[in-house]
């Protein structure tokens, strides 16, 4: 008597079971994301509009587009606006061209293959802290190596963080190497999976070995490029922990005239040296907004040229 | 986002039989030159030699830095420095609390992860597609320009100076729900849950019985990658650990001082860098495997 009325319930429970729990396992994902990652992101735009000064104990005051008027009359901004910019491209196309090579030569039968593939990948696993310590060292003005180098070839010695175009450079030397590595490993597996009869092919029409790289392995790889062009620009536009410590003190004003402090930096220094919360918040939508902007010119500027390359 | 959906696999990696004499006979990938050694040697020789000279100088007296032409091979200080910044700083203590803050964002991550990963790969249920890229595209969310409000939340909770201001925001990856997902619809043959459902399961204990033990490899991968991004965290926890810091505020701590003492800074990078050093050592091959699955940045 009681076991149709059992398996009604159990089919009943079943039920629920196979509908319900799938949300419920992805649930705890997307709580935990929306309360950290995207609810502060939201609420940055909400604070943005208010004189929000974190000394007086919290309290704020709607103030409208004002701190917006304020920012983009801030040559403080532009200037920031500008060092990073400078600094993002001076990272990252030399750093995806210099990957494409190293993939490259990775993309042959090689002895000790895991080995080579994990020094290119070093980098990547050590902290920007301790990358950026190391390089500020060997970028110093007095004993460092790299001024020594180029006393050697009889250039320098150069102060690298008192002009903005060493400082650009040095700092985009530091993360380029820092993520160089990685993009290779990337194209990499992309190069892997092209179908060998394609170079084959290519081979028996009798097309070099630097055709067969542009004409075929380039173009096979789009998807790819794209991805790692959005990926940087992302990464790239939101740098601060290197402009930080390439300073050597923990001041964040990016060098005593600004010279390579970049968007995000100032919004620290807004927000966490001045406690103007309002105000560094307006520099955080700012920056949001210029990263959406940038990363979707550059998936359609990649897309264009690996088309146009595809065509040629 | 193709590359998304459909990651280069690794079938290029372990070829069948037949292919890789296939392979050898039209000599696909060629083999490598002298000049391709020569310059993946200089690649990687770059790749170590600023790790190398940490070593270098943080097993010298404090005057080998300024030397001209510079000191290359380490000296027998290395012992004598390392209790030095011991000494003076707070390091063994900023160790633990990375230990602390890792341990806790791994485990978190990838169990969430292959919970929500089975979900997506597994179940069906209305809207799976659309949450999945929803969950993945979190992934381009610049999370870091949200600092201010996360800030004044964990200010409300009371959690600054607290390691629970940088662990729970960490409880959760988008890439590691995209890599469990991806891992998982390969590695689970349908016909194993279904057989797990006769036998009686419920859909949780199919995850605890069938999926937790198939998904092993990948958790342990993804737990290493989540290992060392944590542990390699930097801005969040300077902005909301000034007096707990991790291992990376202390560092930075120590090398922005007036004076900066950089045998003393060195060995603290490298104190800080070796826990990853020797994981990556130890398990590298699995992480370079990792990363050319996975093809996504974490």
């Amino acid at each position: 008597m009681a076991i149709p009325a059992l398996t009604a319930r159990r089919a009943r429970l079943n039920r629920l079971d196979t509908k319900g729990s799938p949300y419920l396992y992805v649930l705890p994902f997307f709580l935990l994301f929306g309360a950290f990652g995207l609810f502060p992101l939201i609420y940055t735009g909400y604070v943005s509009f208010n004189d929000w000064n974190l000394l007086d104990a919290g309290s704020h005051e709607w103030v409208g587009l004002a701190n917006y008027r304020e920012l983009l009359q801030d040559p403080y901004f532009w200037n920031a606006l500008g060092n990073t910019l400078s600094i993002w491209a001076l990272s990252t196309v030399p750093q995806l061209l210099a990957a494409l090579w190293i993939a490259h030569l990775l993309n042959h039968r090689l002895r000790a293959r895991t080995s080579l593939r994990m020094g290119v990948l070093l980098p990547n696993i050590t902290s920007i802290v301790a990358v950026t310590i190391v390089f500020t060292q060997l970028f110093g003005r007095d004993f460092g190596m790299v001024n020594w180098l180029l006393g050697v070839v009889g250039i320098g010695p150069i102060d690298w963080q008192a002009d903005t175009w060493s400082s650009h450079l040095a700092i985009s030397i530091i993360v380029a190497w820092r993520w160089t590595g990685y993009n290779a490993l990337i194209y990499l597996a992309s190069m892997q999976a092209i179908p060998h009869d394609l170079y084959e092919a290519a081979e028996l029409d009798g097309a070099s070995s630097a055709q067969q790289f542009w004409k075929i392995t380039v173009p096979m790889l789009r998807p790819t490029i794209i991805f790692t062009a959005v990926i940087s620009t992302i990464g790239g536009l939101q740098i601060i922990a290197e402009p930080l410590l390439f300073a050597g003190s923990s001041t964040p004003t990016g060098g005593s005239d600004r010279q390579f402090q970049t968007a995000a930096l100032f919004m620290y220094e807004q927000g966490f040296r001045e406690f103007r919360f309002g105000y560094a918040s307006a520099i955080a939508w700012t920056l949001v907004i210029v990263i959406a902007v940038f990363a979707i010119a550059n998936y359609l500027i990649t897309r264009r040229i690996a088309n146009d390359e595809e065509k040629s | 986002m193709t590359v998304l959906a459909d990651p280069p696999s690794t079938r290029a990696e372990t070829p069948a039989p037949q292919s890789r004499a296939r392979r050898r006979s039209f000599g696909y990938p060629r083999r490598g030159s002298v000049w391709t050694y020569a310059a993946l040697l200089a690649v990687v020789a770059g790749s170590v030699f600023p790790l190398y000279w940490s070593l270098v100088v943080s097993s010298q007296t404090s005057d080998a830095v300024a030397k001209v032409p510079p000191v290359l091979i380490p000296g027998g200080h290395l012992f004598d420095n390392i209790a030095r910044v011991f000494d003076s700083t707070d390091f063994a203590e900023a160790l633990l609390n990375s230990f602390i803050v890792s341990g806790s964002v791994t485990i978190s991550v990838v169990f969430f992860s292959t919970l929500a990963g089975f979900a997506f790969a597994k179940l069906r249920f209305r809207g799976r597609k659309v949450l999945l890229v929803v969950a993945i595209g979190t992934s381009v969310v610049p999370q870091q320009l949200g600092i201010i409000p996360l800030y004044l939340l964990m200010a409300e909770f009371g959690w600054t100076d607290r390691l629970a201001a940088v662990i729970v925001p960490g409880l959760v990856t988008a890439f590691g729900v995209f890599f469990m997902t991806q891992y998982l619809g390969r590695a689970v043959p349908d016909e194993l849950l279904e057989a797990g459902r006769i036998d009686g399961c419920g859909t949780f204990g199919l995850f605890w019985h069938v999926v937790l033990p198939a998904a092993r490899p990948a958790a342990a991968v993804l737990g290493l990658f989540t290992f060392m991004q944590a542990w390699n965290d930097f801005f969040w926890p300077l902005v909301v650990l000034q007096d707990n810091a991790t291992v990376q505020v202390a560092l930075s701590s120590l090398a922005s001082g007036y004076t900066t003492d950089y045998t003393l800074t060195l060995t603290g990078t490298l104190l800080a860098t070796l826990p990853i050093l020797v994981i990556f050592m130890v398990l590298g091959r699995q992480i370079v495997g990792g990363i050319m699955q996975g093809a996504i940045k974490g």
